[in-house]
């Protein structure tokens, strides 16, 4: 097993890494599988281009760790910047697995083909004591019953939204950090790069607009449809959960909306529907009722109420959907009506409560005056 | 006659002496109440779970039969045979007094008709609450009857009439100014909840619950009652009858075992549930409040 002169093609190695047994002192396998490297993406590279520090043969046993950044600068680099830098697992491997069998991204065999992403970063981030352990949520299963992890796991979409789609790959930055594409501000052009139509309506609209002009605590798409869970907008679940979202800021608008027969409805769930914030206000493109575009402006009242209470009339519209019945100012009549509701409800009760109470103890009094024998049966 | 009797109830005469019987009620009266306690019953059990639709209880209910969609249908549907009884219920009325000219209906001791003496009759009988006076005597129907009577007739009306405002609000909205649309369903919850809350405490103890008649009385399912009951409780029609010598027209059939029976069971299950809908009426009210 004698080698003379420099060691570059593979087959040298191979005579010995090739044997499937082979380990190092310590016990670590250092067999590499010949049919896999030279399937895969560095197939063509000599062993020694990436392990430069062996020079001939006999190499000693301690090696250099092999330096992927001295091709893949750029990558290394954006790792360094990431949330993954300070990671104990090796920067490369970890996502793109077995270094001797790294296809392309496009190659299903991949580690990060899109349809494997998720159970790829899901090695680390679907483990609970290692979410506990840096304050994660662990939304490995969330996203998996997502309508994204859906897309992804059954229909093998490739273009649905997988971890890397939102958070980047080698760049991957904390929310927190107004660089990365999960910040506040960031969000929406994040979510728009699928979602492009929705995007240019929420820029249009109050909340978008707020956000551009710095305001980061207006609502951006994770808030109303979470990040990793997002259901279906259609779904009765996600209809139920959203009301409150809004209701977060509006708060008014929740408390008077609460009081009407939409919402007391709503809450109960069903086969059918009432109508909730958006299916008035519109949902991404949000305006106010000032501005002629906006479904709630008076001139489009008919037709929105319409969409549900077919026949819609003008008079009909002039019911509000956030009248106020303890506000005497801003809705009088309503206001009176339930005074007086609430009047008769006290009064009538208060009064037959006493009247049947005293009745009730004079009659059981007068009873044992002069039946004591059958009281004993009922008591 | 009331002295041999003692406290024997109808339904505990078999065997005994031959006990009277008088007619109060007519079949279709009672046919009616148990029309109307039903439907209320499934009016109040699905409409309590909208009106506190953020309580635990009303979801599960909710969500039990199908959701509100469900729930609704329901309410629609005893709404429905709450109208139809109603109706049915002023039909009967203008024919007796339009068609058989019966006069006594509208005025006079037959007559549901507040009169000055349903006055003395409610004062008096406070009076005798707290021992400063003699028991009224009564005649056909005391003051709180014709006010349960009334409390019917007019949450009805109001109840109905807000009701059908909501279904058919656009057509309403034609004749109705705007915040009339939001004031109905104040007007109809309000009212409902007074109904429910009057209905399962003030009128189960008045008329079944209360010493006397408790656990429940059963002229409304049977239509009749004791000479001693007749006599007791409704002692001005009794010596009226009596004085005229009418007593006798009044007389009917001793109640059959089997229908007293039936009639028991309905009713308790009737007063159960509306006990337990009274104790989940109040939850959700101080509840949510």
């Amino acid at each position: 097993m004698a080698f003379p002169g420099t060691l570059h093609a593979q087959t040298d190695c191979l005579s010995c890494h090739g044997d499937k047994t082979m380990q190092d002192a310590s016990g670590h396998s250092v067999s590499v599988d010949a049919d896999h490297f030279h399937a895969s993406i560095h197939g063509s590279l000599s062993c020694s281009d990436c392990h430069t520090s062996i020079k001939e043969y006999p190499h000693p046993d301690k090696l250099e760790a092999v330096k992927c950044e001295t091709c893949h600068a750029d990558q290394a680099s954006a790792i360094g910047g990431s949330i993954h830098a300070k990671a104990s697992a090796h920067p490369c491997t970890s996502c793109h697995g077995d270094a001797h069998s790294i296809y392309p991204k496009d190659n299903p065999k991949s580690a990060v083909y899109p349809l494997n992403i998720p159970k790829t970063c899901g090695t680390c981030h679907a483990n609970e004591a290692l979410a506990k352990k840096y304050g994660l949520q662990n939304v490995y299963a969330t996203y998996m019953d997502s309508i994204h992890g859906y897309a992804v796991s059954k229909e093998g979409l490739l273009v649905a939204a997988n971890c890397m789609s939102c958070h980047g790959s080698h760049n991957i930055l904390s929310h927190k950090d107004p660089k990365s594409t999960t910040s506040r501000e960031n969000i929406p052009n994040t979510c728009g790069a699928c979602h492009g139509g929705v995007k240019d309506e929420y820029f249009s609209g109050v909340h978008g607009k707020l956000l551009v002009g710095g305001n980061t605590k207006v609502p951006v798409c994770t808030d109303c449809h979470t990040a990793h869970g997002i259901l279906q907008p259609t779904e009765a679940s996600f209809r139920m959960q959203s009301t409150p979202i809004c209701g977060s800021c509006h708060k008014d608008q929740l408390a008077t909306y609460r009081d009407t027969f939409h919402s007391q409805l709503g809450l109960l769930g069903g086969y059918v529907e009432t109508a909730r914030c958006w299916d008035c206000h519109g949902a991404h493109g949000i305006l106010p009722a000032s501005d002629p575009a906006s479904p709630v402006n008076k001139a489009n009242l008919v037709k929105t109420c319409g969409r549900c209470h077919a026949d819609a009339n003008l008079s009909f519209v002039q019911y509000q959907p956030h009248a106020n019945p303890h506000n005497r100012k801003l809705n009088p009549a309503l206001y009176f009506v339930r005074l007086f509701m609430n009047l008769l409800l006290w009064s009538t009760l208060s009064f037959f409560t006493l009247h049947t109470l005293l009745w009730f103890i004079r009659a059981k009094k007068e009873q044992g005056k002069h039946q004591p024998a059958a009281e004993e049966k009922h008591d | 006659m009331t002295e041999e009797t003692g406290t024997v109830q109808p339904e505990q005469t078999t065997g005994a002496k031959q006990e009277k019987f008088y007619v109060r009620f007519t079949l279709a009266q009672r046919y009616l109440h148990a029309v109307l306690f039903t439907s209320f019953l499934g009016l109040a059990a699905t409409g309590l779970p909208m009106r506190f639709s953020d309580n635990a209880t009303a979801r599960a209910v909710a969500s039990a039969v199908g959701g509100f969609g469900a729930i609704l249908f329901f309410h629609k549907f005893c709404a429905i045979i709450l109208t139809l009884a109603f109706l049915y219920h002023l039909k009967d009325i203008a024919t007796r007094v339009l068609i058989h000219k019966e006069k006594g209906l509208l005025w006079g001791p037959n007559s549901m008709v507040a009169n000055w003496k349903d006055v003395q009759d409610l004062i008096g009988h406070l009076r005798w609450f707290v021992g400063l006076g003699p028991k009224p005597k009564f005649d056909r129907f005391a003051y709180w009857e014709k006010f349960d009577y009334w409390a019917v007739f007019w949450g009805m009306i109001v109840i109905g009439f807000s009701g059908y405002a909501m279904w058919f609000a656009p057509f309403f909205a034609k004749f109705l100014p705007g915040w009339a649309l939001n004031a109905v369903l104040v007007v109809h919850g309000e009212e409902a909840l007074l109904a429910i809350l009057f209905i399962f405490s003030i009128h189960f103890v008045n008329t079944h619950l209360r010493p006397g008649s408790f656990p429940m009385d059963m002229v409304i399912f049977t239509g009749k009652e004791t000479e001693e009951e007749f006599e007791k409780k409704r002692t001005l029609e009794y010596e009226r009858l009596a004085k005229e010598g009418k007593l006798e027209t009044r007389v009917g059939d001793k109640p059959v075992y089997w229908w007293v029976n039936f009639a028991k069971v309905i009713g308790f299950t009737a007063i159960l549930i509306g006990l337990v809908l009274l104790v989940l009426t109040l939850i959700g009210y101080f509840g949510t409040a």
